[in-house]
């Protein structure tokens, strides 16, 4: 098999005397959607943080591509083609919605009108093309959510890191943004999403990374890593797999 | 939509009809008041730049007005130096001084209300030591010798003035609507609107913030040169004191800060009304302030996106959607 996409290693973040993320390591297979699961507070958000260039790790190393990328900046890393979607939406509240991609395709396509049909293609892709008129802030949450996700998309992203862009939306909302993702990355874009929607994790990735308490206690396929206890546990607390295991032979 | 994005016809038409305005006799008091305006516009719009369209609020633009003035007037006073020259010398050095403090506070991270003090701090620091050195000429202040001549930047007809500050204030009206369609642009309305994420779409911050403060201070220094020709008089309240700092934010924000302009119409309304009760109310000494702090008042009530705003009712800024 080729070079994994993404390879993190042994990655720390420590705040003081919180260790957010414990020497954790996994990869991320080019043309893969992998998801990286664990309970609140488990250091999902902040180990992409540190991939994405906003945070510089305590210690260890994140190799994209191959080559290391510890302590460049968030804008170089999207010329490298690493985009990151924000788990509280961000966007340009006064602008439209296709300005606000436009912001993102401007990185390829520095003139004005490549940019703008980039834009339009970005937003069609995402099912925004009604809305590329309407200002960001009139969005409703879904569209926010696609927005995010437009804007990380126009820069070109050979990976792409999307951080609960499921999370809000309502069950049919979700039905629909999932063909979505299967399009891009049907289009070539290696996609590492935190994701606490099951449903949608369960169908969309190959593989699940699951951290809890900033380390690393599960990976594979999601069917496999839903059942091992260390994950329920991890979730439901300590005895919870076993005391499943019981029910579970009991009727 | 038309104001706030108005297309190069109507920024065309609106100068072609101020163009006009000497050749209707006007007295040398209206001119002056005219000028003045043109002035402060321009100084404006230098805030603008960076100000309205980057979200990076500078209390100190006196910083860059008093550096073109006094570049301007040391250049020909002591050195003997060309006043055109010299003028193009004082935009050049003023918006060096931009890209200096630029990189001073936005390398340390500073924005919001921070930047803005130690923009104030800066422009302080200069007011203080022009009124001090010598070169400056203290507190005395700095003569420029009546010369009148084309070749020294020196007119006996005020409308000549007024034509230059205009085209001045055109100039920068057209820029600032390439700007608008172009990338650089986009990218200063994305770091106002949100750091973060524009780092994550690749936006180079610092770098857009530093061509945006070194241009942003080049333009307000042009109007502290054009100051320095027009008064032949300066010092260092004049070209540092915060009266200009707070007279380019003032204008921009009561026209609309990050409109193209919102600058020209902000100083047209705030002085022209000044001016107007001036004029109503006669000797009642200040008068033109309180309406001053009036408009400020109102404008901060019931348009808080300037003057500009109240006519784009809906259209939250940025550009016009459709493509050309």
């Amino acid at each position: 098999m080729a070079e994994p996409m993404l390879q993190v290693k042994n990655l720390t973040k420590r705040f003081g005397g919180l260790t957010a993320v414990n020497d954790a390591s996994f990869s991320v297979e080019a043309g893969s959607i992998t998801g990286l699961i664990g309970p609140n507070g488990a250091g999902k958000t902040t180990a992409f943080t540190m991939i994405s260039g906003f945070t510089v790790p305590s210690a260890g190393e994140v190799l994209y591509e191959g080559r290391s990328i510890l302590g460049q900046p968030p804008e170089t890393l999207a010329k490298l083609g690493l985009a990151r979607t924000f788990q509280i939406v961000q966007p340009f509240a006064g602008l439209s919605v296709r300005e606000n991609i436009a912001v993102g395709a401007y990185l390829r396509h520095p003139a004005r009108d490549a940019a703008m049909a980039e834009a339009d293609r970005v937003a069609a892709l995402v099912g925004l093309a009604g809305e590329a008129d309407k200002s960001a802030s009139a969005l409703t949450v879904a569209g926010r959510k696609r927005l995010e996700l437009a804007r990380a998309l126009a820069t070109g992203p050979r990976l792409l890191l999307l951080d609960e862009v499921l999370a809000g939306l309502n069950p049919s909302e979700i039905r629909d943004i999932i063909p979505v993702l299967q399009k891009v990355r049907a289009a070539g874009v290696t996609i590492l999403m935190i994701e606490h929607v099951m449903q949608a994790v369960m169908s969309l990735c190959e593989r699940v990374v699951v951290i809890a308490e900033g380390k690393l206690i599960a990976e594979g396929a999601p069917e496999q890593v839903v059942r091992e206890p260390r994950v329920i546990e991890a979730y439901l607390g300590q005895g919870a797999a076993e005391r499943l295991a019981r029910g579970e032979s009991h009727g | 939509m038309l104001l706030r994005h108005p297309p190069f016809a109507l920024l065309i038409g609106i100068l072609t009809v101020l163009a006009g305005l000497p050749l209707l006799g006007l007295p040398n008091t209206a001119l002056n008041f005219l000028f003045f305006v043109l002035v402060i516009a321009l100084a404006g719009q230098g805030w603008n730049l960076a100000g309205g369209y980057g979200g990076q609020f500078s209390f100190g633009h006196a910083a860059f007005f008093g550096v073109g003035a006094y570049t301007t007037a040391i250049l020909q006073v002591r050195y003997g130096v060309n006043a055109w020259l010299g003028f193009g010398a004082g935009i050049a050095l003023g918006s060096f001084v931009g890209f200096v403090i630029g990189s001073l506070s936005f390398r340390a991270g500073l924005r919001g209300s921070y930047f803005a003090l130690v923009t104030l701090a800066f422009a302080e620091v200069l007011r203080i030591l022009a009124n001090a050195a010598p070169i400056t000429g203290g507190a005395a202040g700095i003569l420029i010798k009546l010369d009148v001549a084309p070749a020294n930047f020196q007119f006996a007809s005020r409308a000549v003035f007024f034509w230059i500050a205009l085209a001045l204030v055109g100039a920068v009206l057209i820029l600032n609507r390439m700007i608008e369609q172009r990338r650089f642009g986009a990218y200063l309305v994305a770091i106002r609107e949100n750091e973060a994420a524009a780092r994550a779409l690749g936006v180079n911050v610092l770098a857009v913030k530093l061509q945006a403060i070194s241009l942003s201070a080049a333009i307000t220094a042009a109007a502290g040169a054009l100051y320095a020709q027009y008064f032949l008089y300066l010092d260092a309240a004049i070209a540092f004191g915060p009266w200009i700092s707070v007279e380019a934010l003032l204008a921009a924000i009561i026209g609309g800060a990050g409109t193209v302009l919102g600058p020209l119409l902000g100083a047209g309304l705030l002085h022209g009304l000044g001016e107007i009760t001036k004029l109503a109310a006669g000797r009642v000494p200040g008068i033109d302030l309180v309406v001053y702090g009036i408009v400020l008042i109102l404008v901060v009530a019931f348009a808080p996106r300037g003057v500009i705003g109240l006519f784009t009712k809906g259209d939250k800024g940025g550009e016009p959607t459709s493509h050309g």
